[in-house]
């Protein structure tokens, strides 16, 4: 197992250390049909769809539409971003990875936690502060509107696509796990309820599915602990020596061990991770639906709390798994627990589930699971309506004229334009290998949305130029990259050796993003360029004290 | 909004001295937060060892566990502390400023 492949285990839904080793989104064998799974996800969609019903009544301008009218709280929206967190892939993936590589796995969650205290000391107040809609208003405050807010908005559009692909395709092969059904009906089905939510019940409906599928998540992962926890006496220690003497590595998993053994894999892979989601746009777009910058920090420090607890707990989980699922031949094909685990590297989590909690826990936890990925693609496809509707439609081609019916109008076209791509390419990629689009996802996102959010804010020198010519820098150089690492080089142009040796491209991306940003920019002596500095102190002034932030709507 | 505020805001004294405390304690609290997980890593990367030391003679769970729980809770608990002096102390001379520059 190599550090290299692990951005994907807890990225993708389906992706745990012993499918890694192949291919980063393994195909998964069709399981028997599990109708407590599918009748509790049933009960799950009903809720949510009255909740949409509600939220339509109280969707009626594109701010209603696009960050809920800034009318959510602090506690709510740190709950929401959890939800965006909490994936299926880190209740899978990161469980899996502690079954078989044990404090590694403990390790790799702690680099995917650091993150969130770091966005929120230098970037959620300004961010709060200076964004109305889109991460592009951001970007483009002070610079040309046209050129950088079209830039921003393609940059958007192509970690929303990207990162669609990755989940149609990791709803279609959870859904043959957990659920005993079609690969393509997953994908409709999550296609055409995302475009409910959104188009219906824009933001408002996106962030309470987001709440509620983080509250199932966050109470299953506590009973689940507390159950199995149970058989070992509330005992930590005791859970350890039982899982050293049966896990083939023995001692081993009780420390440090090949995962992270390579340090300039881990620090590319860190890199990615933190600076990637803090370029990933539907998780900006969170800090806009709150209505002033205090609530903005409350959200994180909620958000925080949960995510940090429930990386814990998965960890924990996964530990406790080794004991419980890997001695059970019940759970091992041919009860052969040296063997291959039924449904896959992925599943300790949910074995565990059945064998402390029975049938309907099982359910309970696959419906959750599943539920996951409809939370996630909702905000994808929000944001991405946004940036088509908002950016492009009425801010770069009508340039301000659209009536907010027009925009509107627009902008749910947009959401169901972007429902059929997703199912169409999620059907299209159904047997490819797309291990690379996560990593291609978050370098882009490391590379090009990042540096110029932070340096827009942070910089009195940047230019529509040095924008411009740096994003590009850090698009191409981060696409490059991808291309020479082994996910595409190797594994889907079939060459023999990977030219680039990391699957993470930011740690070198990024630098070069900056890099000719910076060149570009103290290079610049147009007209435009003054106009772009001069911008500068007033920005500042607003991004420090919030005067003229968009503000709540009245409801 | 005009302009003008913005001006009245920036000659304010009261507005530079909030900007530097406010930056410089978001700095240190990004370096703590950083220097911990790093210095971590460090130690995954050279000296491995180290995290696979037991707590307790004799048992099987080792430092590494409670130290990662420990950079989890810690820098939650670091967000704790700056979102209460922001939300309190910092935000108290922001509105200050803004009723100031708005007169």
């Amino acid at each position: 197992m190599n550090p290299k492949h692990l951005l994907g285990a807890a990225l993708l839904a389906l992706t745990g250390p012993a499918a890694l080793a192949a291919d980063a989104v393994a195909a998964t064998q069709k399981q028997p049909l599990n109708l407590t799974a599918i009748g509790m996800f049933f009960v799950f969609v009903v809720a949510t769809m009255g909740i949409t019903y509600w939220a339509a009544s109280r969707t009626k301008s594109t701010a209603d539409f696009y960050t809920a009218g800034g009318g959510i709280s602090g506690f709510q929206n740190g709950l929401a971003i959890a939800g965006d967190y909490m994936s299926a892939a880190t209740l899978l993936g990161l469980s899996a990875m502690t079954f078989s590589k044990g404090l590694d796995g403990f390790i790799y969650a702690i680099g995917f936690f650091v993150g969130w205290p770091v966005i929120l000391f230098l970037m959620a107040e300004r961010l709060r502060n200076l964004g109305k809609f889109t991460f592009a208003d951001i970007a483009s405050y002070r610079l040309d509107q046209g050129t950088i807010r079209t830039f921003a908005a393609f940059g958007s559009l192509t970690v929303v696509c990207f990162y669609l692909i990755v989940q149609m395709v990791g709803a279609g092969q959870l859904i043959k796990l957990l659920f005993g059904l079609d690969y393509a009906t997953a994908v409709v089905v999550v296609g055409v309820l995302m475009v409910i939510y959104v188009t219906f019940g824009g933001m408002i409906a996106t962030t309470w599915v987001q709440i509620i599928k983080a509250c199932l998540m966050l109470f299953g992962g506590t009973v689940l602990l507390y159950l199995s926890l149970g058989e070992f006496g509330f005992s930590l220690e005791a859970v350890a020596k039982k899982a050293v003497d049966v896990h083939k590595d023995g001692i081993k998993i009780m420390g440090p061990g090949s995962l992270m053994a390579d340090p300039v894999t881990a620090v590319s892979l860190s890199l990615g991770l933190v600076f990637g989601t803090a370029g990933l746009p539907h998780i900006m777009m969170r800090f806009f639906t709150v209505p002033n910058a205090k609530e903005a920090r409350k959200s994180v420090f909620v958000a925080s709390g949960c995510i940090g607890y429930f990386f814990m707990v998965v960890c924990a989980l996964g530990l406790i798994a080794v004991v419980i699922v890997g001695t059970n031949p019940d759970f091992y094909e041919g009860g052969n627990t040296a063997g291959k685990m039924i449904g896959g590297g992925n599943m300790p989590v949910m074995h565990l589930a059945k064998a402390v909690g029975g049938n309907l826990f099982l359910g309970f936890m696959s419906a959750v699971a599943f539920a996951t990925i409809l939370a996630v693609v909702s905000g994808l496809a929000l944001a991405g309506a946004s940036a088509i509707a908002h950016d492009i439609y009425a801010r770069v081609i009508c340039k301000g004229t659209a009536s907010e019916t027009q925009e509107m109008r627009v902008s749910k076209i947009a959401t169901i334009g972007l429902g059929v791509v997703a199912v169409l390419l999620g059907i299209l990629f159904e047997k490819q290998n797309i291990a690379f689009l996560v990593g291609l996802t978050f370098g882009i996102a490391a590379s090009t949305n990042f540096p110029i959010l932070i340096l827009s804010m942070y910089w009195k020198g940047l230019t529509t130029r040095g924008a411009l010519l740096g994003g590009l820098v850090g698009l191409v150089s981060a696409v490059t990259f991808v291309v020479l690492s082994k996910a595409v080089w190797v594994v889907v142009l079939g060459n023999k050796e990977a030219l680039f040796p990391y699957e993470q491209p930011a740690l070198f991306s990024m630098p070069l993003a900056f890099f000719f940003t910076w060149l570009f920019s103290v290079t610049d002596s147009s007209a435009r360029a003054t106009t772009d500095k001069a911008g500068f102190d007033d920005q500042y002034v607003r991004s420090q004290t919030g005067i003229g932030a968009a503000s709540a709507s009245a409801h | 909004m005009s302009a003008e505020i913005y001006k009245r805001v920036r000659a304010n004294p009261r507005f530079s001295e909030l900007e530097g405390k406010r930056s410089r304690f978001a700095y240190l609290l990004t370096a703590i937060v950083m220097l911990t997980y790093y210095g971590m890593m460090m130690l995954v990367a050279f000296a491995p060892e180290v995290l696979r030391t037991p707590i307790s003679e004799g048992g099987m769970l080792t430092i590494g566990v409670p130290i990662g729980a420990a950079i989890i809770i810690g820098s939650w608990l670091l967000t704790g502390w700056f979102v209460s002096r922001s939300n309190g102390e910092f935000d108290q001379i922001n509105n200050e400023i803004i009723r100031e520059a708005s007169k």
